[in-house]
């Protein structure tokens, strides 16, 4: 054992979280050149800061923009132009505008390939909780979350692993209410980097000095290596 | 001679009815029109439905519209937002039915309405709470849930140039709902930064042929409401 190892304090971690950036990052890593992408609000917005600018990628937004650009400089935001989440964005040349329904058409009609989406828990037949926490004072919203949930060829899913109280987001079954049945591919959280396949979760990666042991503890479910 | 453009927006919705269905058009306030919105506050209609993808912001367009008491129902996707106090407080107080829907769902319910769809099956939200108690099928094996059409009496749309029989373009994404619900409402009202004669609009370029459209509108344009305080 190491010098370092031993003198870290009892229960001290060998593991560092990533940050919300590096989960980014990490999504970036698996989002192909040509790929047409929808990113959904919050979380899963700040994947386009890491696209790799080499990458041609066609990003879509539900409100009707396909080769969705960067945010424009201060003093050039046009209102007529925004993104999902209400901010205003750039259209890059050969871009498109189109309307609602033809948007929802791409999504729903399996065109898009990626899809990345914030979640409350995903569960083991990948069965994603995302719109409500049933709260009975929640006002519901659900946006384009359903539709984006079964028409995206690929559904991914990026998160903390845990909750602010300690509590895993991977459960066997959800408990808040369903956003979609059995539609999440993979999900990126700032532990790791975890595939939904028929024989359970399967774990692409670990934050660096994590045990599968440990994470399995974590996470509170079985977990496989993929 | 046919000539669908109005003078006024009180010329334009002079005829709406208590209780009537209003399809009105704006993601955020992107393609909301705020003037037509106005006018309707105006003419007074009361126990309205109104169909939009969210629920008004801070205190103008559709919030001023809940303010003012007109609104027995909303349809719509995403009615929470930071700035939606004026529909929190209501819903909150009972005042105000939601229907929540996909926005999926929202769209192509519209469009089914202007295409004469009876109904159809979708796969968006099998399985969640927004599909219970509605009819399922499975579909050469995956599932589907049986969707209505949402017809309007009324559409309020904003798009960026009209001519007099009522053919339209729009702008950038403030175009979203708008050929959506200008197909499936009975009386589509269009407000418009500027009019050309016929032929001055391209007609590779038309978005929304003027079939689809009752009246036009000119509305002067405010820099202030394509600014944040619109959006």
């Amino acid at each position: 054992m190491s010098a370092d190892v031993l003198n870290k304090p009892q229960g001290a971690k060998a593991w560092k979280p990533r940050s919300r950036d590096a989960i980014a990052a990490r999504v970036a890593l698996d989002i192909p050149e040509g790929a047409y992408v929808n990113l959904g609000i919050g979380l899963p917005t700040l994947v386009a800061n890491h696209l790799p600018p080499g990458k041609e990628i066609f990003l879509h937004s539900e409100n009707g923009i396909l080769g969705m650009g960067p945010a424009p400089a201060k003093g050039e935001e046009d209102w007529d132009l925004i993104n999902a989440g209400k901010q205003p964005v750039t259209l890059l040349a050969g871009g498109a505008y189109f309307h609602h329904a033809d948007s929802f058409a791409m999504m729903r009609g399996g065109h898009l390939d990626i899809c990345v989406l914030g979640a409350f828990q995903v569960s083991e037949k990948g069965d994603l909780a995302n719109w409500h926490t049933g709260a009975p004072d929640a006002i519901p919203a659900v946006g384009g979350a359903m539709d984006l949930a079964v028409g995206a060829k690929k559904v991914f899913v990026m998160m903390e692993h845990l909750t602010k109280s300690g509590e895993s987001k991977f459960v066997a079954e959800c408990s808040y209410p369903l956003t979609g049945v059995g539609v999440v591919s993979r999900v990126y959280t700032d532990l790791a980097t975890i595939d939904i396949t028929p024989g359970g979760f399967a774990v692409v990666d670990m934050v660096e000095g994590m045990s599968l042991a440990e994470l399995t503890s974590l996470t509170g479910l079985p977990l496989k290596k993929a | 001679m046919i000539n669908k453009i109005v003078n006024s927006i009180a010329e334009s919705l002079a005829d709406v009815k208590d209780g009537a269905t209003v399809l009105v058009g704006g993601f955020g306030g992107a393609g909301m029109p705020n003037e037509l919105i106005d006018g309707l506050i105006a003419q007074g209609a009361r126990d309205l439905t109104i169909v939009n993808n969210n629920a008004g912001n801070g205190e103008i367009g559709l919030a001023a519209l809940l303010k003012a008491g007109q609104v027995r129902k909303l349809i719509c996707s995403f009615p929470r937002q930071a700035d939606s106090h004026v529909f929190d407080g209501l819903y909150r107080a009972g005042k105000v039915e939601l229907e929540l829907v996909p926005q999926g769902n929202l769209a192509e319910r519209m469009r089914a309405a202007g295409a004469g769809i009876g109904a159809f099956f979708c796969p968006t939200a099998y399985g969640t709470d927004l599909a219970k108690g509605k009819e399922t099928r499975i579909i050469n094996g995956k599932p589907y849930v049986l969707e209505f059409p949402i017809h309007g009496d009324v559409a309020l749309v904003k798009a960026e140039v009209g001519d007099r029989w009522g053919n339209l373009t729009y702008r950038k994404a403030a175009r979203n709902f708008g050929p959506v619900i200008a197909a499936a409402a009975k009386c589509t009202i269009a407000q418009v930064y500027s009019t050309v004669e016929l032929g001055g609009l391209d007609p590779e370029n038309i978005i929304t042929p003027g079939i689809y459209v009752q009246r036009v509108v000119k509305v002067a344009r405010s820099d202030t409401k394509t600014l944040k305080e619109a959006a």
